[in-house]
């Protein structure tokens, strides 16, 4: 113990407290939150300019390189900020530690999957065209 | 065997401590309004992004995957979602930028926060309800 620990001789000796990894979360959900202004304005620019447009013109769209890597950063920065922020709530409402774990895990797989998939039909449309 | 006068029993108030009132016993000031807000809206986000998936895998599937999509963003229920939806992304965006200021130490005067909640609900409506006619003009064919 050095001299300068802040926690209560019980809170030391239970060894439970942060899992050290809160810099990071709390960093994370900052640098997504920060991409995410600009990428999301972008984003509803681009969805309101083709409400009721024909499929072939809204693949056209993502099929433009720029619009391909910027749609990608969306759905990147987006689903990692919503895993990040879904963790906090599962974390300040799920006491029971079997419970919360699986949550959190499935927190992350449902990420993952929703960003796969996003990405995947990303590629299928960039693709299209070649 | 009785309880010693101080021991933890059943008792909801133990060592006979006062206790902090739970959220139902206050008025709801508007910050607080704010900071639920922000946790609902992120969880509907949540959802949304779902719906944001969808409607790019039928984008890259088909005219008939993207019709069925489509026609129900059309529909009357689908407006409803599409607008809570541009509603949540708004207000979340506006009091997330509200959180960056107060990361790098501003607006935590009382009046001020105070404020600036009240302008996120008030700019966040403007916003969500300035899309919903853009997007009815754009579908209406006017260009933009």
């Amino acid at each position: 113990m050095t001299a300068r620990d802040l926690r209560t001789p019980l809170a030391q000796v239970e060894g439970l407290g942060t899992a050290r990894a809160g810099t990071l979360h709390f960093w994370h959900q900052r640098m997504t939150a920060v991409a995410l202004v600009p990428l999301s304005l972008w984003f509803v620019a681009s969805a309101l300019a083709y409400v009721g447009a024909e499929q072939g013109a809204v693949a056209a769209y993502f099929a433009d390189p720029v619009n391909t890597v910027l749609m990608f950063l969306f759905v990147l920065a987006s689903t990692y900020h919503m895993s990040l922020g879904v963790q906090m709530i599962i974390e300040d409402y799920f006491h029971q530690e079997g419970q919360k774990i699986a949550f959190l895990m499935l927190n992350r797989f449902v990420a993952f999957a929703i960003g796969a998939a996003s990405a995947l039909a990303l590629i299928r449309m960039s693709l299209a065209g070649h | 065997m009785a309880d010693a006068p101080n021991s933890p029993g059943p008792s909801p108030r133990p060592f006979g401590r006062p206790l902090s009132p739970h959220l139902q016993i206050y008025r709801w000031p508007i910050t607080m309004v704010a900071s639920i807000a922000h946790r609902a809206t992120g969880i509907a986000l949540a959802a949304g992004t779902l719906m944001l998936s969808w409607w790019l895998i039928a984008a890259a599937t088909g005219p008939e995957a993207y019709g069925v999509f489509a026609r129900l963003a059309a529909s009357p229920v689908g407006e409803v979602i599409l607008f809570g939806f541009l509603w949540s992304l708004a207000f979340h965006l506006l009091n997330g930028i509200r959180h960056l200021a107060w990361d790098i130490g501003y607006g935590f005067r009382v009046p001020t926060a105070k404020l600036t909640a009240a302008l996120v609900f008030v700019g966040s409506l403007l916003l969500a309800v300035g899309a919903f006619i853009v997007g009815f003009m754009v579908k209406a064919g006017f260009g933009i």
